[in-house]
């Protein structure tokens, strides 16, 4: 495992400056997967922790990790949201163990070391010794330690978190379009309807490009085009943010349209490629907008869906070079009626480790993981729709994916 | 009617059910569930802290020949087997034609190149239409002792 400051000077070489040809060791590298720890993960990037809403009252906390760093993000007495590495100052030791829950104080187990919401250590056991023998040394003051402190950030219900000092401030950071992308699906209070997380044999970035590849949507998951489920897409578009690494792809539906045409659908008697219960696509237009997909991404590893009246935070956390792991976190808002949460749930067959349009992109890394083993050499070719990673006013494009590779080379400095 | 008796068609129809999708009958799996039936695959935790989105979830009949047609027709993924091995059957609770039945399971995962590996554990909590042989699920909760799936889940469990 890496140690700061010890990854290699240099990363993978890349064929040229561009990034519209990337090179296949990168997603091999041990060296690379150590520096992406500390340049991209531990660096100037902002990276979901939790919902606000799992934080409600002081003491709650959730336990998580940040790339492959654990993490602890608490709600203090004064009602603010701080987070701090889960690592005992003391011997190293992992300080929280349960996944979520309540808490006055964290006490470590291992020798009683005592720390309050904010981080700071408050309590050693046995400080000043048993029956005035050993104990620690005059020096030693306990305010001058606390948990190695996270910056957090709330946009949207949404809780961040990074562990640079100067990385700006998440919306300055994600930039006007994406900010408006988050603020536009979380605009209600959400709570939790089910979370669950796949175990992918790839690495990690294999998995992120993929969401933000709007090129191989409707040729990889046919579960749509098999059912004749006439989509009358309307253009979409991508928007990317400056730095490059976040985005978030569009495209509206004719809702109408789409009702006349599950109804004439009924009518008719080729129904041997016909959905037997359309209600998995039979979805509201909730935001009045006529926008159907909304897929957006924040750099490096957190997913915001809209896929019709489904909502989902997805998380990418690195698990060695050749491992990842997606948590699907699926969510309804305080405003849902009975019926809106079962078309949630009904459509929610669309999307997760099952999903009927989503279970591919499971398997799909570990092909590629596979194909590359001791046989890296050469680069992949991510020219759809050009070199460049601009915006575009439609989606047979990757030009998404080379803005990850323009935020990913700009990080890691090669 | 009497407990033998339940039990038996109880135990006919649980057997059934893991030897339909072992063998690769997936059309035939819809027609264990009556017209009227819930269908659900979901974590344990999830469960217990009383959340309703799973994996998967089907609410009609439909939507489980559906998830059947779409394994075999749309969804893209190395072919694969189960094998189930269905625990100790416990029969709960009987109430007019409705029996509530639970049962424990494993299932491995044998892929093509026949790499085995444990795939999932967990209970199933039924309730089961025992007014006309052969029974038939009204519903049928997969409740999975862990919410980590390995790669994918396409056939059902």
């Amino acid at each position: 495992m890496s140690q700061s400051g010890l990854t290699a000077e240099h990363g993978v070489p890349w064929p040229s400056n561009g990034i519209s040809e990337i090179p296949f060791r990168v997603y091999t590298d041990q060296d690379q997967y150590d520096r992406e720890q500390e340049r991209l993960f531990k660096g100037p990037t902002w990276n979901y922790l939790c919902l606000t809403v799992e934080l409600a009252k002081p003491g709650d906390f959730v336990a998580t990790t940040i790339g492959e760093t654990a993490v602890i993000v608490v709600r203090d007495a004064a009602g603010e949201i701080n987070a701090f590495v889960n690592r005992c100052v003391h011997r190293g030791n992992l300080l929280c163990l349960e996944r979520q829950g309540n808490v006055k104080e964290f006490n470590c187990i291992y020798h009683g070391w005592i720390y309050n919401l904010t981080g700071q250590l408050t309590g050693v056991a046995f400080e000043h010794g048993v029956q005035r023998q050993g104990g620690m040394p005059p020096e030693f003051r306990k305010e001058e330690h606390r948990l190695q402190r996270v910056r957090t950030a709330v946009l949207g219900g949404l809780v961040f978190g990074t562990f640079s000092e100067t990385v700006p401030d998440l919306e300055t950071w994600l930039g006007p379009d994406v900010t408006r992308g988050v603020l536009r699906v979380m605009n209600r209070t959400p709570h939790i309807l089910g979370r669950n997380s796949q175990v992918m044999p790839n690495n990690w970035k294999l998995y992120f490009e993929n969401v933000k590849d709007t090129y191989h949507a409707s040729i990889l998951h046919l579960f749509l085009t098999t059912f004749k489920i006439n989509r009358l897409t309307m253009p979409g578009g991508i928007y990317i943010n400056k730095d490059g690494g976040s985005h978030y792809s569009f495209a509206k539906l004719d809702y109408a349209a789409e009702d006349a045409e599950y109804k004439n659908a009924n009518l008719r008697s080729d129904s041997e490629f016909r959905l037997q219960d359309s209600s998995v696509v039979e979805s509201v237009d909730e935001y009045g907008d006529g926008v159907s997909v909304q897929i957006l991404t924040v750099f490096p590893g957190m997913v915001l869906q809209q896929i019709r009246n489904t909502i989902a935070v997805r998380v990418v956390r690195p698990r060695g070079v050749d491992k990842a792991e997606l948590e699907w976190i699926y969510l309804g808002f305080d405003t849902d009626d009975e019926a809106m949460t079962e078309r949630r749930l009904r459509q929610g067959n669309l999307i997760g480790p099952a999903g009927y349009i989503s279970m591919e992109d499971g398997c799909v890394g570990g092909f590629v993981q596979r194909a590359l083993q001791y046989n890296d050499d050469g680069a992949g070719i991510v020219m759809m729709g050009g070199h460049e990673a601009e915006s575009q006013p439609f989606r047979a494009s990757e030009a998404a994916i080379r803005g990850f590779w323009k935020h990913y080379r700009s990080l890691m400095g090669d | 009617m009497d407990d033998v008796a339940i039990r038996l068609g109880v135990q006919e129809l649980i057997g059934d059910y893991a030897e339909r999708i072992d063998e690769d009958r997936l059309e035939e799996w819809p027609d264990l569930f009556a017209e009227s039936c819930r269908y659900l695959v979901i974590g344990r935790h999830d469960h217990e802290a009383g959340m309703r989105q799973g994996m998967m979830y089907a609410a009609t009949k439909g939507m489980l020949l559906d998830r059947v047609f779409s394994i075999r027709r749309a969804n893209i993924f190395e072919a694969h087997r189960y094998r189930h091995v269905v625990g100790p059957i416990r029969l709960k609770e009987v109430t007019g034609q409705v029996a509530v039945v639970h049962s424990h399971f494993i299932v491995a995962r044998i892929m093509h190149d026949g790499a085995t590996t444990l795939f999932a554990t967990g209970r199933y909590l039924d309730r089961i239409d025992i007014s006309a042989a052969p029974y038939r699920f009204n519903e049928r909760i997969v409740v999975l002792d862990s919410d980590k799936i390995d790669t994918l889940l396409a056939i059902p469990l």
